[in-house]
């Protein structure tokens, strides 16, 4: 029953719903095998790859972010290259360690509520999507409202994808009409297990609020540092394919590239053979006025290219630019080139030393981004591990885009859309999101003693308790009334009658 | 003390000593014989509690009046919602709140569907369809079922049980024709002499225990109205409204009916209103004399108002969805507790989250309320056939909450076998 108060915003009470039947869901969930799960997984990774074109061009279409190719790619990877990564993990069947003694059960959160961005709307549905299915979760999207008809017709589409290859109805469902209040109301129902944040900071902060167990992640505003030791044609191509990819939206971008004087001005020439745009001074201040309107972003502009941009900044810049890189001095938190920013519009400083360097990123991780990300391109392992140890992220990518470095597709991170930013980053979650962040194990332990024996459990499957116990299954379509009594059954109870007919006669 | 702001009693035995002189002495004692003193005093949810302060979890819900839960959050800011503009309104009048909810609820139903007619309670909706069927019919006859009931107005009471009939004179055996249930022989010769108005069907008969219709029965039964020219009219007053997975129980027996009553869960216990939908064929009345059927509180449009809710919310995916989940959690856990007492929980009925419970004993089912009572859950038994228990929970509840209705009930029927046991060993001895 769902308790509503009096003042809950519109739609709560059906979004409580939601949430309710997505639990009854997850119960029975629960129970599926791995067999049962890999076709579901294959199904719906077939589906979502299918129609990755279609909700790359709407997304651009609704949310006016971003690029429609680099979409494309975005929602591959996070569909059919996210499936192929995980097919042989299993988050699903028990894991018996016969040297400790313990059975490991992985068992479910229950419900996750997810939130997913308005810059990456249909890779972060996808991705939460199949991170639910792989680890037996049921999922409620709340989408931005930005991106909220693409991601309610991706989010419909693969719930049919799963529960026609046999997943409990209302596995996956959506929040159609989100809105602040409801999305509040949603994550501290008690039915919600988890919230799973994706956006902003005040959206992740509600999360970690809302009382409910929460993955949520911090902002990022990637320093990418280049020494003197670098590959600098390979880094300034690096850099600027990283930096324009999908027009800059995904939180790993490079923020600001930090680079050693003494190789200054060549990386300055191979960004430019790259299409980098490396504005004069009267550029950087005609940028500033006009993309940081009192010293903030213009919120408008994300996910625009850099002709956009150049034209909304009245710079004149060549027709192959895909960045526009800024040089300035200072890293502080006034100057706004220092802060994350998600266009193609890349901040750049030059610095004496590696010392230097390791202390302007500090200064941009200050600002903001701590947790997140940072990359490297440097052939000296001594300065890569410093910089990793000196500076507050949990990941650095070596010599390599940090767009996709970072979220594990050109890395061997766990390929992700959720980039957890730890301690640090006041999240619960120091890793890229993979699916083993959405289950606990129950471990089952015997006694440590070695004069007692540990059982064994191979070949049992949970749940079943004797070979009578019925498989679990999704309630069928139609609800039948119940099936006529089973005819041994009605044999036995009219023998049992008729020997109480005899007692009673006697 | 018991304060209840606009009234007090001193304590629940003044309460019932008052309850016997002022209101009605026998249905006061019946109870307290039966071994259940329950004076329901706060209601929230599925949730009951006794003056005592004891709470019980409601599984009979008043034949399906809180199948969304009792007070309902959204029916209660609805209703306070509709307060501020509209009140019951006037019958004479063509009315807002109550041409719209015709309109959602003809929507919900068969496409022959076309008009409704609203009454105050269950009771005088049967009635409307009763006279509706006659006038259209130009014929008295109404066939119903041996042991049916359709309530206790007028004409309604004339269909059923002679129970509830005989006590005030109002069985007229000579226009009201009972038939035994999944008997299609017997209908037929009740309808072959084509001198019937209607045949009468609760779609899952819930006084008489909720025996299930055999497969095709209410289609056959259909088809013969069709081949005699009577009239059909389903009683979806305990079956409608997604309580067996789909709104109306009768369209999952694929059968369009002339004319549907609902009543109780239309408006989820808040603002009775009770409702008979008819088809073009039956609209005769309404076009030749509207004023025919007066009612001053019937269709009331605060009523009509949380119908629109309740029709809303009974409509939604996730209701339906939750509702196959519950009847199947429900048919696994009730066949398991099955398994231990085979001899005693002898039968299952069910659609949906409509349950009827079989024990082997007359009255067996009143051994087993008395037990459930006592632990934590009110259900009661079918006044026409006390060996099947009414069992049916709401439709919209939790997993947690159906793992609790099904160990407190394992336990009951537990304790109600080691009684029956022990009375047959009594019986044996004497």
């Amino acid at each position: 029953m769902i308790e509503l108060e009096r003042h809950d915003p519109p739609g709560a009470a059906r979004a409580a719903m939601m949430l309710q039947r997505a639990h009854w869901a997850a119960e029975v969930f629960a129970r599926y095998d791995r067999e049962r799960v890999v076709q579901i997984l294959d199904a719906v990774a077939e589906a979502a790859e299918a129609h990755a074109d279609r909700y790359a061009e709407e997304a651009v279409a609704e949310t006016g972010m971003g690029v429609v190719e680099h979409k494309v790619l975005k929602n591959r990877m996070l569909s059919r290259g996210l499936w192929d990564h995980y097919r042989d993990h299993d988050f699903v069947s028990p894991r018996i360690d016969h040297d400790a003694k313990i059975l490991e059960l992985p068992r479910p959160a229950g419900v996750i509520f997810a939130l997913t961005p308005v810059t990456n709307p249909i890779a972060t549905v996808y991705f939460k999507i199949m991170l639910a299915l792989m680890t037996r979760n049921a999922i409620v999207v709340s989408p931005h409202p930005g991106a909220k008809v693409v991601c309610a017709d991706a989010v419909r589409m693969l719930s049919d994808a799963a529960v026609h290859a046999g997943a409990p109805d209302g596995c996956i469902q959506i929040v159609e009409e989100p809105s602040i209040p409801l999305i509040e109301a949603l994550m501290t129902d008690p039915t919600t297990d988890v919230v799973v944040a994706t956006g902003g900071t005040g959206v992740v902060r509600a999360a970690y609020r809302s009382g409910n167990p929460a993955i949520g992640v911090g902002p990022g505003n990637v320093p990418s540092f280049v020494d003197s030791t670098a590959d600098i044609a390979a880094t300034a191509r690096h850099i600027i394919d990283s930096k324009s990819f999908d027009n800059s939206i995904l939180c790993t971008n490079e923020s600001v590239v930090i680079v050693e004087e003494e190789v200054a001005d060549q990386l300055e020439r191979e960004l430019r053979k790259q299409g980098g745009h490396v504005l004069d001074q009267a550029e950087v201040e005609l940028v500033r006025e006009h993309l940081f309107p009192e010293g903030r972003m213009r919120l408008d502009l994300i996910g625009k290219s850099a002709l956009a941009l150049a034209e909304v900044a009245h710079v004149k810049v060549p027709a192959n630019t895909r960045v526009l890189v800024a040089p300035f001095s200072l890293v502080v938190p006034e100057e706004p080139l220092a802060h994350e920013k998600l266009l193609p519009l890349l901040g750049l400083v030059r610095v004496p030393n590696t010392r230097s360097g390791i202390s302007a990123a500090q200064a941009i991780l200050r600002i903001t981004g701590a947790g997140h990300s940072a990359s490297i391109h440097s052939r000296d392992a001594r300065t890569i591990m410093a910089y990793g140890a000196a500076i507050k992220v949990l990941r650095v990518s070596v010599n390599v885009g940090n767009s996709l470095g970072s979220a594990g597709a050109l890395t061997n991170l766990a390929p992700t859309m959720t980039i957890g930013t730890g301690f640090y980053g006041r999240s619960s979650l120091g890793e890229n999101l993979e699916p083993r962040h959405l289950i606990n194990l129950m471990r089952v332990a015997y006694n440590a003693d070695a004069s007692v024996p540990f059982d064994d459990f191979t070949g049992l499957e949970p749940w079943v308790l004797d070979a009578a116990t019925p498989a679990v299954s999704a309630p069928s379509e139609a609800l039948s009334a119940s099936p006529e009594t089973d005819p041994l059954r009605e044999e036995i109870r009219k023998v049992i009658l008729e020997e109480l007919k005899e007692l009673t006669r006697q | 003390m018991y304060d209840y702001g606009f009234f007090s009693y001193e304590s629940k035995e003044d309460m019932l000593e008052r309850s016997r002189a002022f209101w009605n002495p026998n249905k006061t004692d019946f109870w307290q014989d039966a071994g259940i003193d329950l004076v329901i005093d706060r209601r929230e949810g599925y949730y009951l509690w006794d003056m005592a302060g004891r709470r019980l979890i409601d599984v009979h819900l008043n034949g399906g009046t809180y199948n969304l839960g009792h007070r309902n959050p959204e029916l209660i800011s609805t209703l306070e919602q509709a307060m501020q503009h509209f009140d019951m309104g006037n019958h004479h009048f063509p009315a807002l709140a109550r041409t719209a909810l015709a309109e959602a609820l003809v929507k919900t139903c068969a496409p022959n569907m076309q008009r409704v007619i609203y009454g105050a309670a269950g009771g005088e909706a049967i009635d409307i369809a009763i006279k509706t069927a006659r006038h259209t019919k130009q014929r008295r006859k109404i066939v119903s079922l041996v042991k049916a009931y359709h309530g206790h107005t007028g004409l309604a009471v004339g269909t059923g049980d002679d129970r509830f009939s005989k006590l005030f004179l109002a069985d007229h055996p000579e226009e009201f024709i009972n038939v035994p249930f999944n008997d299609l022989n017997a209908m037929e010769d009740a309808l072959k002499g084509r001198d019937v108005a209607a045949v009468i069907i609760e779609s899952i008969p819930a006084t008489y225990g909720f025996p299930l219709p055999e497969p095709g029965y209410l289609r056959a039964v259909k088809r013969l109205c069709e081949d005699y020219d009577a009239l059909y009219i389903a009683d979806e007053v305990q079956t409608g409204l997604m309580r067996t997975g789909e709104m109306w129980c009768v369209s999952k027996s694929g059968v369009e009916p002339d004319i549907m009553v609902i009543g109780k869960g239309i408006t989820g216990g808040m603002y009775p209103i009770s409702c008979t939908i008819v088809s073009e064929e039956c609209s005769g009345w309404l076009k030749e004399d509207g004023f025919g059927h007066i009612t001053t509180a019937g269709g009331s449009e605060l009523g009509c108002i949380v119908g629109l809710k309740v029709l809303e919310i009974c409509g939604r995916p996730e209701v339906r969805s939750m509702v196959h989940y519950m009847a199947e959690r429900f048919q696994q856990g009730l066949r398991q507790i099955q398994e231990i007492y085979p001899d005693w929980f002898v039968g299952i009925r069910q659609d949906g989250v409509v349950m009827g419970l079989e024990f082997n004993h007359p009255t067996g089912a009143k051994i087993v309320m008395k037990h459930l009572y006592a632990h934590g859950i009110w259900a009661i038994f079918s006044t026409l056939d006390a060996r099947i228990l009414q069992y049916k929970p709401g439709i919209l509840l939790s997993p947690e909450l159906v793992d609790e209705i099904l160990d407190r009930t394992e336990i009951a029927i537990g304790k109600a076998y080691a009684e029956w046991k022990a009375m047959s060993r009594q019986e044996v001895t004497a």
